[in-house]
């Protein structure tokens, strides 16, 4: 079995959050991690091929020094890992990034792809299910359990107050929850052999079925109007009232709002 | 000259501090409290691969550097000593001398589990009469046919009970010198728990480091098979010196660790207590208090990672290990005394790791040797 995992390389929020003046993350500036979903969709990747066989092949897109999460995830075992980066990537949302991603993947051998559901920095779950619709795969999302019955995958997906159980034939593609496991550490000996390990570097070029003008900031249809670090609250305002004066008072408030 | 680390030490130290975070300082209060030996710790360790870190691979190591150990040391010694000194003596006092002086049967059948964790490693010099004049040791080995018969007893032994091998120092001839002066003339044996006649006398209990498991071994008519002599017969002298230098660098890491965690500790302590209105930080005394514990600490770093580098590329490390132990140990001890100042009468509590932290910080003045033994080892070199 061969198993794709898409990880990414997110601020560490621990670390404080710095832009650009185009309101995109100054990434080259900030402390970072492996996104936590894509570090939970990496361990069940490691478990699958402790289990099954496989082999498991990182791939992100970003900075040269993305390099690090992809020798963080050899360290933990997996096999392979791919860098795509290249200036005229610079500045995607998530179309964009999706449109990279599985013009990378294109090029490779999978039965599974598993990404996380979201990453800390953007938060908002598309690019692994867009990753999906452009390879024409079947997505299953939100994935608190994941087991193998032949060539299908069987997958809890998480919903609010349940789960669904979901079976899809291979290849498909799998998004997941930090739920879904504890990641292992990497091990010291892991770390020196990634470090001895080639990293494949790909670039616009390498890039199979895709348009340039899906690619980068210019082939983005977001656009950032504004971007802030978190605004720290107040103390907020507190007030002692029996019920009747405690109605009129939200009520005001509401108003003065624009609530109600 | 380039004093920072490459990209791979970086990572393991960021793996290292990460697990030392998460696994290590939630159970550090209570293995002080309840001096119980942290074994499940320990079992995590052994899963990860850090009961083997500088043992090459053939031999079921991690096949990484004296650095690299000696950082994981230092940042398990951050948050918890008594687990530092788990993995030093398992690591430096236990494994490295079968590595180095072993036969290749030896390290097959004990390097490898111990490099991999599931066995862990003792070293027994030390007797009661015999500490910094380790010559004075009385226990004896004697070939009885193909076995040895060791009798008499070590004490203050680091990993006793819970280890399964012992490196054992023991007498095994005594010669008479030209001035009719009697040598006593030692050799190394690799002891397995369960050799009959070997059991365990008291534990020791202890002002720090008590999570560490510290026993009295003892020897009666033990007997080992003839093949677990290590190295050379009469040897057993130079053989434990040598291993004591390596175990002086992991020492050194555990007293640089121990000082790292005071000072964290203390920076975040004195930015929250006020006193006159205002932090105790925003107090001269104390910015300056900070400043030379830091210097000091950056200094002790140094020699520890210099003595570490020396370790992985000379043949002889002695003074390095010797400066390193000496000036890490009583940069320990003063800025844990240091610190504990700082916080005042909660320095003093039990509650606050830092008032564990000074009386973990000082056995390093004294176990693998002490300072004033360090200070003759480095002056012995400058005067020779």
């Amino acid at each position: 079995m061969k198993i794709v995992v898409c990880i990414k390389q997110v601020p560490d929020t621990k670390g404080g959050v710095k832009f650009n003046p185009d309101g995109t993350l100054d990434r080259g500036a900030m402390l970072t991690i492996m996104n936590p979903d894509d570090k939970a969709g990496l361990e069940a990747a490691l478990r699958l091929k402790e289990q099954y066989g496989a082999e498991v092949t990182v791939v992100t897109m970003g900075l040269p020094k993305a390099d690090e999460v992809l020798r963080e995830a050899m360290a933990m075992g997996a096999d392979k890992g791919i860098l795509v980066t290249d200036r005229v990537l610079g500045g995607a949302d998530t179309w964009a990034t999706s449109t990279t991603i599985a013009g990378a993947i294109r090029n490779l051998e999978y039965d599974l792809i598993i990404t996380g559901r979201q990453a800390i920095d953007g938060d908002t779950a598309q690019v692994g299910p867009q990753i999906a619709e452009h390879l024409d795969l079947p997505v299953i999302s939100y994935a608190q359990d994941i087991k193998i019955d032949g060539d299908y995958v069987i997958v809890q997906r998480q919903y609010e107050d349940r789960y669904h159980e979901l079976k899809a034939k291979m290849p498909c593609l799998i998004t997941a929850l930090s739920e879904l496991n504890v990641p292992r550490y990497m091990t010291p000996g892991g770390i020196f052999d990634a470090y001895e390990k080639e990293v494949t570097v790909w670039g616009r070029a390498d890039l199979k079925d895709v348009d340039d003008s899906d690619l980068g900031l210019k082939g983005s249809p977001t656009k950032i109007a504004k971007a802030s670090d978190k605004v720290r609250k107040g103390a907020g305002e507190k007030v002692v009232l029996d019920t009747e004066e405690a109605v009129a008072y939200l009520m005001g408030k509401f108003k003065e709002k624009h609530v109600i | 000259m380039d004093f920072s680390l490459d990209k791979k030490h970086e990572m393991a130290r960021s793996l290292f501090r990460e697990f030392a975070e998460t696994e290590v300082k939630p159970l550090a209060q209570e293995v002080d409290e309840t001096e119980e030996f942290p074994m499940e710790t320990v079992k995590k360790m052994q899963k990860y691969g850090f009961m083997g870190i500088p043992v090459p691979k053939e031999y079921g190591g991690q096949g990484c550097d004296p650095l690299t150990y000696v950082m994981c040391v230092e940042e398990l010694s951050k948050v918890c000593a008594t687990t530092g000194v788990v993995v030093s003596a398992h690591t430096s006092l236990c494994i490295d001398p079968i590595l180095t002086y072993g036969t290749e049967e030896q390290k097959q059948k004990y390097v490898k589990p111990l490099a991999t964790g599931e066995k862990l490693g003792a070293f027994a010099l030390t007797e009661p009469g015999a500490g910094t004049d380790a010559q004075g040791a009385q226990t004896k080995a004697v070939l009885d046919g193909d076995e040895w018969i060791l009798n008499g007893s070590k004490c203050f032994i680091t990993n006793g009970k819970v280890a399964d091998v012992y490196i054992v120092i023991a007498i095994t001839s005594v010669v008479t010198d030209k001035r009719g002066r009697k040598k006593k003339n030692f050799s190394a044996f690799i002891v397995d728990k369960g050799a009959p006649g070997f059991s365990f006398g008291t534990k020791e209990k202890k002002m720090g480091i008590r999570g560490s498991s510290t026993y009295e071994l003892i020897f009666e008519d033990c007997r080992i098979p003839k093949e677990n002599l290590l190295g050379p017969e009469g040897k057993g002298f130079p053989i434990a010196m040598h291993t004591l230098d390596g175990g002086r660098i992991g020492i050194a890491a555990q007293a640089l660790g121990i000082a790292e965690g005071a000072l964290d500790r203390a920076v975040a302590y004195t930015k929250e207590r006020k006193q006159f209105g205002r932090s105790i930080a925003q107090q001269q005394n104390t910015q300056f208090k900070l400043a030379d514990m830091a210097a000091r600490i950056e200094a002790a770093q140094l020699l520890v990672y210099k003595a570490a580098m020396a370790k992985a590329t000379q043949k002889v490390y002695s003074v390095e290990a010797a400066k390193a132990k000496l000036f890490a140990a009583e940069t320990a001890m003063a800025v844990t005394t240091e610190v504990v100042q700082l916080f005042g009468g909660y320095g003093y509590i039990r509650e606050y790791d830092v008032e564990r932290m000074m009386r973990d910080a000082k056995i390093t003045e004294i176990y693998e040797g002490t300072s004033e033994v360090q200070r003759m080892v480095i002056s012995g070199a400058l005067l020779k």
